[in-house]
């Protein structure tokens, strides 16, 4: 792999928001919305119980760990689009450009903008609902790690499915969150969940994350199973990700057979 | 005699029952321009896509340079570079962006000075922050060009390079490759149906029909070769009467 080329797909999608700043919207204003809207929910059912700081904990602290995988996913899928509605394929990969370096490049791209998509997350709700997402300690790294690696598996797999299926297909990829959301517990513990989507949950790396936060936020203390639990979301995240780039590697071969790399554009 | 720069032998390229090229031959060597004429739909596009490896031939070698293409697509892709009328570049990057991002992806050295000598050579300075999609077509093709030109490729694609421009402006551009060609030996392969381009600018021609290639020669010597008055009553001739040359 080549450093410049995974840097030439990352600029490009660089010198793409700094041309028009409205590219910032969907790092930033879904994310601000997210934060204020369940900042108040929180507020308010807060203010029932007296139970503020852990419902802040497990709302607040789902919501910024939700849409950190939501932005990368996201960020993978709209990179990829870009290329395909700029009508770029035939001359990048007509350039010495390697399939690797190219999902590289999209993936970096989809670090920055998650990162900077937790950023603001992180600071908007220590501004305004005093919640600090740190408080979960360094178990923020392995959830992170998981669900970074998960997102990116989902936005490969969803670019290769855009590949293959042509531009209308992104209307697959932005759902796509908001229905493993309800198999992923972001928001109830599992067990809330009939027995059937319960052994859905078990397949859904994130679903590991959002149990082990709940857990510390209830015990305070990291236990041998947890531990156990995030090693199985992050095994799972491994394969998804190997399973999305394999995937993605076979459209693009199945598209060099069939000529689709020179035709494909928005017109598909 | 130089070695040849491509070296194209037997390429075969079917879409189930279809042969859109049929068992394609031919080289060319370093500093020649081989014009690659025929028909809509003859096979010329295809040939040119297998050769920049955007698809996969059916059958057949590509050899660039001595190495074959399947085996060593992006070692060859770096000596190689192509400009066509329908791969414009991004048109919401800048003229200097997509000439600094497809620098990169060819590994092009001293890029900075590169590309300032390009928007120079290509007279595309006043342009360099304009987005390429404001373009007129003609400072377009020039940018297709200084992109295509950047990595100093030994060996140039230019699929009708000039179809969409005014006269003069196609004769600058046919210009400024002719210079190219004669200083830096660069191989292209030029498609066209401009017959009058193809006279100028190409030492040798390939009539393409069907995906075969019909006819080859000198586009000056070969439309007397075959009792026509020029390129174009040829053209025309072979393209109403496939295959009546085999």
């Amino acid at each position: 792999m080549r450093p410049s080329s995974i840097y030439a797909i990352f600029l490009r999608q660089i010198y793409l928001t700094k041309s028009n700043p409205a590219r910032l919207t969907g790092i930033f204003v879904w994310v601000v919305l997210d934060i204020v809207q369940w900042g108040f929910i929180t507020k308010y059912l807060g203010g029932f119980g007296g139970a503020a700081f852990t419902l802040a904990s497990v709302i607040l602290g789902a919501v910024i760990l939700w849409e950190f995988f939501v932005r990368i996913q996201h960020g993978i899928m709209t990179a990829f689009l870009e290329d395909i509605w700029s009508r770029n394929f035939i001359n990048f990969f007509a350039s010495p450009l390697k399939i690797g370096e190219y999902i590289s490049g999209l993936v970096l791209t989809s670090i920055v903008t998650g990162v900077a998509g937790f950023a603001a997350m992180f600071l908007l709700a220590g501004a305004l609902f005093d919640y600090n997402i740190l408080r979960l300690g360094v178990m923020i790294l392995p959830f992170i790690f998981i669900l970074f690696i998960f997102g990116t598996a989902m936005g490969t797999f969803v670019s290769a499915l855009i590949f293959r299926l042509g531009p209308a297909a992104e209307w697959l990829g932005w759902p796509i969150p908001f229905a493993l959301s309800v198999f992923a517990g972001v928001f109830y513990p599992l067990s809330v969940l009939p027995v059937g989507m319960q052994m859905i949950s078990k397949l859904i790396p994130a679903s590991y994350v959002f149990e082990s936060m709940r857990a510390i936020i209830n015990s305070g203390a990291f236990s041998g199973q947890m531990a156990i639990n995030l090693f199985l979301g992050f095994a799972l995240a491994s394969i998804y990700l190997l399973l999305a780039y394999i995937f993605f590697v076979k459209i693009y071969r199945y598209n060099l057979r069939e000529g689709r790399i020179s035709r494909f554009s928005s017109a598909e | 005699m130089e070695p040849e720069i491509l070296k194209v032998n037997n390429l075969i390229k079917k879409y189930g029952p279809i042969r859109a090229v049929d068992g394609v031959s031919f080289f060319i060597r370093p500093g020649e321009t081989l014009g690659l004429l025929g028909p809509n739909g003859a096979g010329k596009t295809t040939t040119i896509n297998m050769i920049l490896g955007i698809l996969e031939p059916t059958g057949g070698s590509i050899e660039i340079l001595g190495q074959d293409i399947k085996q060593n697509r992006e070692k060859v892709s770096r000596q190689m570079n192509f400009a066509a009328v329908y791969a414009q570049l991004p048109g919401n990057l800048t003229v200097y962006q997509n000439l600094h991002t497809f620098g990169l992806l060819y590994g092009v050295k001293n890029l900075r000075e590169k590309i300032e000598a390009s928007l120079k050579e290509f007279d595309l300075e006043k342009f360099a922050k304009t987005k390429a999609g404001l373009l007129s077509s003609g400072e377009a093709s020039r940018l297709s060009l200084a992109k295509a030109l950047l990595n100093d490729p030994a060996l140039l694609l230019l699929d009708e390079p000039t179809s969409s421009l005014d006269p003069s402006i196609a004769q600058n551009i046919r210009e400024k490759i002719k210079e190219k060609a004669d200083t830096t030996k660069v191989a292209i392969l030029w498609t066209s149906h401009n017959m009058h381009e193809i006279e100028m600018v190409c030492d040798r021609v390939l009539f393409l029909s069907h995906g075969k290639i019909l006819l080859s020669g000198d586009p000056k010597t070969l439309p007397a070769e075959h009792g026509k008055k020029d390129l174009e009553e040829l053209f025309i001739d072979l393209a109403r009467e496939k295959l009546t040359f085999e």
